[in-house]
C-alpha cells in the first residue's frame, strides 16, 4: 500500500483542519436541480483551505452504532474498542506494516469475542469487519456472526447482520444456504421494514437455490399493498427469473398488475421487472404487448404532461428514470412487431421532440428514445427525427453526449448507413479526440462506415492522424487502416502506396501477417516489384526503426536488389533516383549492426546478402565480408547462416547464382484463404500445413523436411524450433510463399531443384538421425536428398559445407553423376573430415570399394595417423594400407584409404560402419570416434 | 443492470463497494485494483465512461470521490450518471453537506441508503424524499431499541 506516504501527509493535514470536502456544492440546495457538468470537480488543495467546521460534528454526533452498542454493553469491563475508535487508529497509521497490525490485533479480538459468544458486541464486530473487508483483508470467521445476528429478533441486530451478509458473503458460498430458512422467516414478519431487509438481501445475492425456495414468498408479496415491499419484491423477483428463467411464468400476472400502480418506486420497479420477463419468456412479452403497451403509453404520455412535480422532479423533467424504464419496455415490446411499434409512434414522436436536451436528465430520455426508434419498427419520419437527434448529440460540446452519439450512431448504421455517411467528417473529428473511449468508439465508427466510395480519402485522413496520434492508441488505429486498406484496395498500386506510409509511420505496431501479405502482393504484381523496392528504399531512409518496414524492406532488396539499382520499370510518377550496389548493401550492413535489430530481422538480412552477392557479383567481396564477421555470432542461427551462407560464397560460385534465385509467386487467393484459416486458432505450422491444398506432405516440426515436393520451405522459416526466435507467426507465412512456388521451381530444370534440395537440407541440420533409405531412389539428386538428414547431429553446422563438397564434384563434373552410388562425408568433426566414395563391380553387387580420403580441418599436422573401422557381423571388411600417415594442416594435404566391404545380405540389409581415428598433434595422443549411418542405399 | 456500485477515494482508497453480480473475494480486488488505475488517471475533461472487458464504467467525482457504476454494453450510460447523482444527493440531505468523512466514519449508513436506491443492480426509488423517510423511519427503529435497550440496563443495574 503506496497509502503510507499520502496518509502522512493527511494526518499532519488533520492536526490544523481535517480534509472535508462537501461532495456537493452549497447552491445545490438553492437549485433542486444542477446540470451535471456544474457539478464540482474540486481538487484537494483548494478543499483543504476550505474544509469546513463540521468536523466536529462528524466525530460527536450521536449517530454511530457502537453507541447503541455502548449502551447494551452489560460488562463496563469489556475491552473491544469501538467502531469510530478503531477507525481512527486504522487511519492514523502511517504504513502499510502499522495497518496490519492494527487490523490483526482487531481481528484477533472479534475472533475471541465471537468464540466467546458475546452477543453484545457481535454486531459491533460485525461492523468493524465490514470495514476491515473494504480494505481488503479476509474477514470468512465472521460470516456465522452474520447469520446469528439475522436470526435474532430485534431490528438492530437483523439490519446490520443483512448488511454484513451482502457484504462479506456472495452466492457462491455455501453458508449462504443457512440463511436461507432466516429469510423465509424474516419474509413472513409483520414489520414492513424486517421484510425490507430480508428482500433487499435476497435480491442482492440469491443463489439459484435460495431463489427457487423462496419464490413463492416473494410472489406473494408483490401483492401486499405497502408500495415499500412491492417495489423490493419486484426488484427481488427480477433477480429471481434472472436466476431461474423457468420461473418467469409466475410472475408475469403480478407483474402486468403492477404497473397499474400510481407509486413511482412500484411503476419502476414494476416496469423493470417486465423488462426482464420479456428477455426471458416469449410468452410472458406476448402478454404484456397484448395487455399492457396501452397501459404504459399511457404512463408516458402523464409524465410528458405532467405539472412540476417537486418529488420527482430532475432538471425540470418529471421522473427521468421512470421514463427512461417505459421507453426501454416499449423497446421490447415493438421489437419486430409492426401494429405495437405503430401504437406507440405518436408519443415516442412526442418525447423525441418536446424533451429538453439542455441537461443531462433530458439527454438521457432523448438518447433511450432514439434507441427504441431505432429497435422498433418505426415509420421513416421517425427514423429521420431519431438520426438529427444524433447529429446534434455529436455536435454537441459535452464529451459524454458525443460518447453516446457515437454509440448509438454505430447502431444506426445498419438502419439507415446514408444518414450516418453524412456525419463522416464529424466521426472523423472524433477519432482525433483527446479522449480515448471516444477515440475508440469514433474508430469503430469510422471502421464501420468504409465503403468503395470513401475508402480513399479516409484512408488518406487515418493515415495523416496516425503521425500524430498517441502512442497508446497506435496499435488500435494500426490494425483498423491496416484492414481498412486490405479490404478496399483496388488497385494495387494505391495498396503498396498506402502500406509503405503505414509502415513506416507505425511498423511496430503493424501484425506481422499484415506485412506477409504485403510481400506477397509484391511478389505478384511483376510490373511494381522496381516501384516497390524504390518506394520502400526511400521510406528506409526515412525511417528505420520501424521493425516491419525494415523487414520487408530487406526481403524486397534481397529478391529485387537489381531493380533498385538499374531503375526497372520506373512508373510515369516516379522520380527518378540513383542508388547504387553498394548502397543496397549498405541498407543490408546497417540493420545487420544496427544494436536494436532482432534475430528475425538479422537472419532476413544475411539471406538477403547472400542474394546480393549474386545479383552484385562486384559487391561480392563486400558481402563475403559482411557475414564471415558472423561466423563467431553467439546466436545459433545467425552464426550457421553466416557459415554456411560463406562456404556457399567461397566455394561454389558455380551453383550460388541458382541457390539464390527469385522466390517462386505465392498464390494470392491461396494465401489468402489460407490466412484465413490459420489466424482462427492459434497458427500452428503443422496445422496450416496440414491444410496445404497442393497435397505436399512437408512436415517442419523440427526442421525436417519430408521428401515431399516443397523443399523450400525452410530457407526463411526463421524461427527454427530449436532457435527460440519471439515471431512465431512470421515464419508460417514465408515458407508458404515458398512451399507453394515449389512445383515450379522442380519444373523448371535440374540444376534449380538440386539446389533447392540442399538449401532445403542445409536447414535441416540438427534434426535427430533419420533413416530415409528409400532403395527405389535412383537419381543422384534424390539420393541427396536422403543422404542429408542423416547428418550426426554433433557436427551439424560444419557438415554442410561437406554437403556442398559433394555437390559441387557432382555438379561440375556431369560425368561423375554416372555412378549409382554418389560419394558421401562419412565423418565430420572440427578437425576432421572423412569423405567415402564408392565403386562397384557391375557383376559383384554385395562387394564395394570404398575410397576414403581424410582431411584436417584443423591448423596444426596430425602425425601417426591411424584410421580403423568396425562392421556388423553380416558384413566382411578388408582393410588397404593408407597412402601416408601424417596429415598436414588445415586441408593442405590429404590421406587417402582404400578398403572393399562385402555387405553379405545385400538388399535386404543396409551398410554400417564404427569408426575409430587416433592420431597425435604435436606428440599428444588424439582419438575420435563415430558411426557411419548415411552410406547410399543399394550398397 | 449495474453489477457492482464502487467509490473511490482521489489515492484509490474504497470507501464502499457494492456487488450485484457474482464476484468471488479476489476478482474483487482485482477489479478494484484495475479500475483505480482507469478511472483516477483520467483527465478532468473527458468523458466519464471507460469501456472496460466488454462493460462500461461509468464514473463521477464528487470532490474527492469517485463513484463508480459497472454496466453492460446496451445500457443508459447517461442514466446511470443520473442514478449516482440521485445517490449523491441523497447522501448529503441525509448527512447534511456530506463529506468523505462522513462516509468513512458512516460507512454502514452510505450501505443502508444504497439499499433503498439499488436492489438486484436496478433502481428502486426515484424520490429521495421516500428514501430519506424510509432511511429516517428505520433509524428511529434502532434509537427505540437502544433506549429500550437503555432502560432495561438502569433498571438491572438499579435491581442490583
Amino acid at each position: 500500500m503506496a497509502d503510507g506516504v499520502v496518509r502522512s501527509k493527511k494526518t499532519q493535514n488533520k492536526t490544523v483542519a481535517r480534509p472535508r470536502t462537501a461532495l456537493l456544492t452549497p447552491f445545490l440546495s438553492s437549485n433542486p436541480c444542477p446540470d451535471l457538468d456544474l457539478c464540482p470537480r474540486f481538487s484537494l488543495s483548494e478543499s483543504r483551505r476550505s474544509s469546513s467546521s463540521r468536523v466536529a460534528g462528524v466525530e460527536d454526533e450521536g449517530r454511530t452504532l457502537e453507541d447503541f452498542s455502548a449502551a447494551l454493553a452489560m460488562n463496563p469491563f469489556s475491552s473491544g474498542t469501538r467502531l469510530r475508535d478503531m477507525i481512527k487508529a486504522i487511519r492514523a497509521c502511517k504504513t502499510a506494516a502499522e495497518e496490519r497490525a492494527v487490523v490483526r490485533k482487531e481481528c484477533a479480538a472479534i475472533r475471541s469475542s465471537i468464540s466467546e459468544n458475546d452477543q453484545d458486541y457481535s454486531h459491533r464486530n460485525i461492523a468493524k469487519l465490514m470495514f476491515i473487508h473494504m480494505l481488503g483483508y479476509p474477514t470468512h470467521f465472521g460470516q456465522m456472526e452474520c447469520l446469528k445476528l439475522i436470526a435474532s429478533a430485534g431490528f438492530p441486530e437483523k439490519r446490520i447482520g443483512y448488511l454484513g451478509l451482502m457484504l462479506l458473503l456472495d452466492e457462491r458460498q455455501e453458508v449462504l444456504m443457512l440463511v436461507t430458512n432466516s429469510l423465509k422467516q424474516d419474509l413472513g414478519h409483520t414489520n414492513q421494514y424486517i421484510v425490507g431487509l430480508a428482500l433487499c438481501a435476497l435480491g442482492n445475492i440469491c443463489s439459484a437455490e435460495m431463489a427457487r425456495d423462496l419464490a413463492p414468498e416473494v410472489e406473494r408479496l408483490l401483492l401486499t399493498r405497502d408500495p415499500n415491499i412491492k417495489k423490493k419484491a419486484a426488484l427481488c423477483s427480477i433477480r429471481i427469473i434472472r436466476k431461474v428463467p423457468d420461473l418467469a411464468e409466475n410472475f408475469s400476472s403480478p407483474a402486468t398488475s403492477l404497473l397499474k400502480e400510481k407509486h413511482h418506486g412500484v411503476l419502476i420497479a414494476g416496469v423493470q421487472l417486465c423488462t426482464d420477463l420479456c428477455k426471458v419468456s416469449e410468452d410472458a412479452s406476448n402478454h404484456l404487448r397484448k395487455n399492457c403497451t396501452e397501459g404504459l403509453v399511457r404512463i408516458l404520455k402523464d409524465i410528458c404532461n405532467s405539472p412540476y412535480a417537486p418529488e420527482y422532479d430532475i432538471a425540470g423533467i418529471t421522473d427521468p428514470f421512470l421514463h427512461i424504464r417505459v421507453l426501454r419496455l416499449l423497446r421490447m415490446l415493438g421489437h419486430g412487431d409492426a401494429d405495437t411499434s405503430e401504437y406507440i409512434n405518436d408519443i415516442l414522436a412526442q418525447v423525441a421532440s418536446k424533451t429538453e436536451s439542455n441537461k443531462n436528465a433530458g439527454n438521457a430520455i432523448l438518447y433511450e428514445c432514439v434507441e427504441t426508434i431505432m429497435g422498433i419498427e418505426a415509420t421513416s419520419g421517425l427514423r429521420v427525427l431519431a438520426i438529427n437527434i444524433l447529429g446534434r448529440f455529436l455536435s454537441n460540446r459535452d464529451n459524454n453526449i458525443r460518447y453516446v452519439a457515437l454509440n448509438m450512431l454505430m447502431k444506426a448504421i445498419s438502419v439507415d448507413s446514408q444518414a450516418v455517411q453524412r456525419h463522416r467528417t464529424t466521426i472523423l473529428e472524433c477519432v482525433k479526440d483527446s479522449d480515448a473511449s471516444i477515440r475508440k468508439r469514433a474508430l469503430e465508427l469510422v471502421f464501420l462506415l468504409v465503403n468503395d466510395t470513401n475508402a480513399k480519402p479516409l484512408t488518406k485522413e487515418l493515415i495523416d492522424y496516425l503521425e500524430v496520434s498517441d502512442q497508446d492508441f497506435k496499435g488500435d488505429l494500426t490494425s483498423k487502416i491496416c484492414s481498412i486498406i486490405e479490404k478496399f484496395s483496388q488497385e494495387k498500386k494505391w495498396y503498396i502506396d498506402q502500406m509503405v506510409k503505414v509502415l513506416s509511420l507505425a511498423g511496430n505496431y503493424v501484425k506481422d501477417n499484415v506485412w506477409h501479405a504485403l510481400i506477397v502482393a509484391i511478389s505478384n504484381a511483376p510490373d511494381l516489384q522496381g516501384y516497390s523496392v524504390r518506394s520502400l528504399y526511400k521510406a528506409f531512409q526515412l525511417s528505420s526503426e520501424q521493425v516491419s518496414l525494415v523487414q520487408v524492406t530487406i526481403w524486397c532488396i534481397g529478391e529485387y536488389g537489381e531493380m533498385l539499382v538499374n531503375n526497372v520499370g520506373v512508373l510515369q510518377v516516379e522520380e527518378p533516383m540513383t542508388v547504387t550496389e553498394s548502397d543496397a548493401v549498405d541498407v543490408l550492413e546497417s540493420c545487420l549492426t544496427h544494436h536494436s535489430t532482432d534475430i528475425t530481422t538479422q537472419s532476413m538480412c544475411l539471406i538477403a546478402l547472400l542474394k546480393l552477392s549474386s545479383r552484385f557479383p562486384p559487391s561480392s567481396g563486400r558481402v563475403k565480408e559482411i557475414i564471415t564477421t558472423h561466423i563467431g555470432s553467439v546466436v545459433l542461427e545467425l552464426q550457421q547462416r553466416a557459415i554456411e551462407f560463406n562456404s556457399i560464397i567461397q566455394r561454389h560460385q558455380n551453383i550460388k547464382s541458382s541457390l539464390v534465385e527469385r522466390m517462386p509467386v505465392l498464390d494470392e487467393s491461396t494465401f489468402i484463404s489460407k490466412r484465413a484459416g490459420s489466424s482462427q486458432a492459434n497458427i500452428s505450422t503443422e496445422k496450416s500445413n496440414q491444410q496445404l491444398p497442393s497435397g505436399a506432405s512437408l512436415k517442419l516440426s523440427n526442421g525436417v523436411a519430408k521428401p515431399a515436393a516443397s523443399p523450400l520451405v525452410d530457407l526463411l522459416d526463421l524461427s527454427l524450433d530449436d532457435t527460440p526466435v519471439p515471431t512465431s507467426t512470421s515464419n508460417d507465412f514465408l515458407h508458404d510463399l515458398l512451399d507453394v512456388g515449389l512445383t515450379n521451381s522442380s519444373s523448371s530444370g535440374v540444376a534449380s531443384a538440386s539446389g533447392t534440395d540442399i538449401l532445403m537440407d542445409l536447414l535441416s541440420i540438427g534434426t535427430p538421425v533419420q533413416s530415409n533409405t528409400t532403395p527405389e531412389n535412383g537419381s543422384s539428386i534424390k539420393g541427396f536428398n536422403d543422404i542429408l538428414p542423416i547428418a550426426k547431429p554433433n557436427t551439424a553446422t560444419v557438415q554442410v559445407v561437406d554437403l556442398l563438397d559433394g555437390l559441387a564434384s557432382n555438379g561440375s563434373h556431369p560425368g561423375a553423376q554416372s555412378p549409382v552410388h554418389p560419394s558421401i562425408t562419412a565423418y565430420q568433426s572440427s578437425t576432421l573430415k572423412i569423405t567415402f566414395s564408392f565403386t562397384k563391380q557391375p557383376d559383384k553387387p554385395q562387394v564395394t570399394q570404398i575410397h576414403a580420403t581424410f582431411m584436417n580441418l584443423s591448423s596444426e599436422a596430425y602425425t601417426d595417423f591411424i584410421f580403423q573401422a568396425a562392421v556388423p557381423k553380416f558384413i566382411q571388411l578388408h582393410l588397404d594400407p593408407a597412402n601416408s600417415n601424417h596429415l598436414p594442416a588445415s586441408g593442405n594435404g590429404r590421406i587417402t584409404q582404400t578398403f572393399t566391404i562385402t555387405n553379405t545380405q545385400h538388399g535386404q540389409k543396409p551398410l554400417a560402419m564404427r569408426i575409430r581415428i587416433a592420431y597425435k598433434v604435436s606428440n599428444q595422443e588424439r582419438l575420435e570416434q563415430g558411426q557411419i549411418n548415411n552410406f547410399p542405399p543399394g550398397l | 443492470m449495474i453489477h457492482f456500485v464502487i467509490l473511490l477515494s482521489r489515492q484509490g482508497k474504497v470507501r464502499l463497494t457494492k456487488w450485484y453480480s457474482p464476484y468471488q473475494q479476489k476478482e474483487r480486488a482485482t477489479v478494484i485494483r484495475e479500475l483505480s488505475g482507469l478511472i483516477l488517471s483520467r483527465g478532468p475533461k473527458l468523458c466519464n465512461f471507460v469501456e472496460w472487458k466488454g462493460y462500461k464504467v461509468v464514473y463521477r467525482r464528487y470532490a474527492s470521490l469517485y463513484f463508480c457504476m459497472c454496466i453492460d454494453q446496451d445500457d443508459n450510460e447517461l442514466e446511470i450518471l443520473e442514478i449516482i447523482h440521485h445517490f449523491v444527493e441523497i447522501l448529503d440531505r441525509y448527512f447534511g453537506s456530506v463529506c468523505e468523512l462522513d462516509l468513512i466514519f458512516n460507512f454502514h449508513k452510505a450501505y443502508y441508503i444504497l439499499d433503498e436506491i439499488l436492489i438486484a443492480g436496478e433502481l428502486q426509488e426515484s424520490s429521495k424524499k421516500t428514501v430519506a423517510r424510509l432511511i429516517a423511519a428505520q433509524d428511529t427503529m434502532v434509537e427505540t431499541a437502544k433506549e429500550e435497550a437503555g432502560s432495561i440496563s438502569n433498571m438491572i443495574s438499579q435491581a442490583m
